[in-house]
């Protein structure tokens, strides 16, 4: 006997039992596309990323930059090869002084100049220690964009030590104009190597505290291992340099490879890593730094007093007594100011290994007192041109930590 | 530097690959005619004495007046062997397309882009022939000579402020 009456409802079939499979079934999703920037403040500056997403998988990616485009190039053929320090300096904001030290060794290269010793030195010192500050603010960053703000605060502590140093060396905090060509701006002030050492020691201090909280974090490592892995040919083949180029197992270093200044003579390690994903990328930073310190206490062991720039002033401002009491030294002075370094004509690419990789100046001088043309290569330029490769079928979560490891910096990518 | 490499270039590529010399701090360039820089580069990568397996350095400079007016340079580097070369190809105003080299590697992609933005030579076979920098309804090439430097083409209008110079104006120091 039923009690069903012909039009009521035929009741509902049991539910099948979950099995893995129906677990892990797909859902149906419609791809979509979301606009990430350009001015999203996990984009570091102003670049675009249109990513097309099947549910939360990034399928593919689009990157707009030329936001932060402020004419580099054009600006700088306009104004004298001195006048093109300032400029330099606002390419990577966070490790400026590396820029100085690339664009000053490509004009000597094409002015054939040799600059002293103590001032190769000092370029090493005040170089390294922003590469410290650049791996910090990275390191700092990419704890940050996985939810670990603690530890970009003792980065940013840290960093904020070393930008006081650079201060005290040449008078800016951010966009430190410390080296000429020629060699540097002026020498270290009285008591500075002390403060620095005691910078340094207390930077490690922090530098390991931010190693304890990330390194073995359980969090940190699920999400950055095996994530947006490069392997050693693609690396190569996208033309990445530095850290990211060595994480993937390609041990290439231009501070060993084509020694500039007093490389060759300091005694560091190159930190080579195995798989290429984010992890590898973020312990490079963290053993450059070691690296980096061992190299600034070798440059205070191993300097003399000395001269801190060439003696020549057709390339180097003569001293202010000089200036004021001198005919020769107020004609120089005059001739550097109204029409800047005669540069001998020709073109030539220097090329330095900053925080990023390998930062180029390819130079044309027609023999006159400004850059006929500065072709600038920018560390970050491939690593981001990379991403939409690099990324396919990632999680959209993985994006931001990645594009901080590749380290874009607006300034220089942009130009 | 390695001129073994510059030896095997010019062996393999007569008169295609030419006026070799040394530039200031002893680097080796080579001039490379238009046609067959795909080919050199491969060769370049390929080579197992070669191996130029990082993705050059791609820029471009107008020598604006000169004949052929501009140029397209290669900074290639080798990451096994260390050596490096730069390649000048010249490119006259008349036929401003440069076989692309990124079916060699693909890293140059965005420096073409970048040459065709700047200095507007076109790369036939480029995958994703775009503008880099400047968007896509900017007339002209900003970086050759004859742009004027202080040439503005705002998308939207720009507010009037009394005391700001703004151009467009001739190139030169103000």
């Amino acid at each position: 006997m039923s009690t069903h009456t012909p039009d009521a409802p035929a009741p509902r079939p049991p539910p099948a039992p979950l099995g893995s499979q129906a677990l892990d079934a797909p859902l149906d999703s419609r791809e979509m596309i979301i606009n990430l920037g350009p001015s999203h403040p996990a984009t570091h500056g102003t670049c675009r990323l249109v990513t097309r997403l099947d549910g939360e998988f990034i399928r593919g990616m689009r990157v707009d930059i030329g936001f932060l485009h402020r004419g580099f190039e054009k600006s700088c053929e306009a104004v004298t090869w001195g006048q093109v320090f300032p400029y330099t300096d606002r390419l990577n904001y966070v490790s400026s002084t590396m820029n100085n030290v690339g664009f000053a060794l490509a004009v000597e290269k094409l002015c054939k100049l040799q600059v002293p010793d103590r001032a190769q030195y000092l370029r090493v010192i005040a170089a390294e220690l922003h590469r410290i500050c650049d791996h910090l603010t990275m390191v700092g960053a990419m704890g940050l964009e996985l939810g670990a703000m603690t530890a970009f605060l003792y980065a940013i502590e840290a960093r904020d030590l070393m930008w006081d140093r650079m201060t005290e060396l040449c008078g800016a905090r951010l966009t430190s104009n410390y080296v000429r060509v020629g060699g540097v701006a002026r020498d270290l002030p009285e008591g500075w190597v002390e403060k620095t050492l005691a910078t340094l020691d207390r930077t490690a201090e922090l530098r390991d505290t931010i190693g304890a909280l990330l390194t073995r974090n359980r969090i940190f490592m699920d999400r950055t291992r095996g994530v947006a892995a490069v392997s050693r040919a693609d690396a190569v083949d996208w033309g990445y340099t530095g850290p990211c180029l060595r994480a993937s197992g390609e041990p290439y270093d231009v501070r060993k490879a084509a020694p500039y200044l007093v490389y060759d003579r300091l005694d560091f390690d190159v930190p080579v890593g195995t798989r290429g994903d984010n992890f590898d990328r973020y312990l490079m930073r963290m053993e450059e730094m070691v690296q980096s310190d061992r190299i600034v206490r070798q440059c205070f062991q191993g300097m003399e007093p000395g001269d801190i720039a060439v003696r020549d002033f057709r390339y180097v401002m003569p001293p202010k007594p000089q200036v004021y009491g001198t005919i020769e030294g107020l004609m120089a002075h005059f001739k550097l100011v109204m029409e800047g370094i005669q540069v001998p004509a020709g073109e030539a690419y220097g090329y330095t290994e900053a925080a990023n990789g390998e930062l180029g100046f390819y130079l044309v001088s027609d023999g006159e007192g400004r850059p006929y043309k500065i072709g600038l290569r920018a560390p970050g330029w491939p690593m981001v041109a990379s991403m939409p490769a690099v990324l396919k079928d990632a999680l959209l979560a993985d994006l931001v930590p990645t594009f901080d490891t590749f380290n874009m910096i607006g300034g220089e990518v942009e130009q | 530097m390695s001129q073994a490499v510059v030896q095997a270039l010019v062996a393999r590529f007569p008169g295609d690959a030419y006026d070799p010399y040394v530039g200031p701090g002893g680097d080796d360039v080579v001039f490379v005619r238009k046609d067959r820089i795909a080919e050199v580069c491969r060769f370049l990568k390929e080579d197992p004495a070669l191996q130029f397996n990082l993705a050059p350095y791609v820029t471009a400079v107008d020598y604006l007046g000169q004949e052929p007016r501009f140029e397209v340079v290669y900074n290639c580097t080798s990451t096994s062997r260390g050596h490096r070369i730069r390649l000048r190809v010249k490119v006259p105003e008349s036929d401003l397309a440069v076989p692309t080299v990124t079916g060699v590697w693909r890293g140059a992609d965005w420096f073409e882009r970048y040459c065709w933005d700047m200095y507007g030579i076109r790369f036939p076979g480029h995958p994703d022939h775009r503008r880099l920098f400047m968007y896509d309804e900017f007339v002209g090439h900003p970086l050759r000579k004859d742009y004027p430097l202080r040439g503005r083409q705002p998308l939207t209008p720009e507010r009037d402020v009394p005391d700001l110079i703004r151009g467009p104006g001739p190139a030169g120091r103000d």
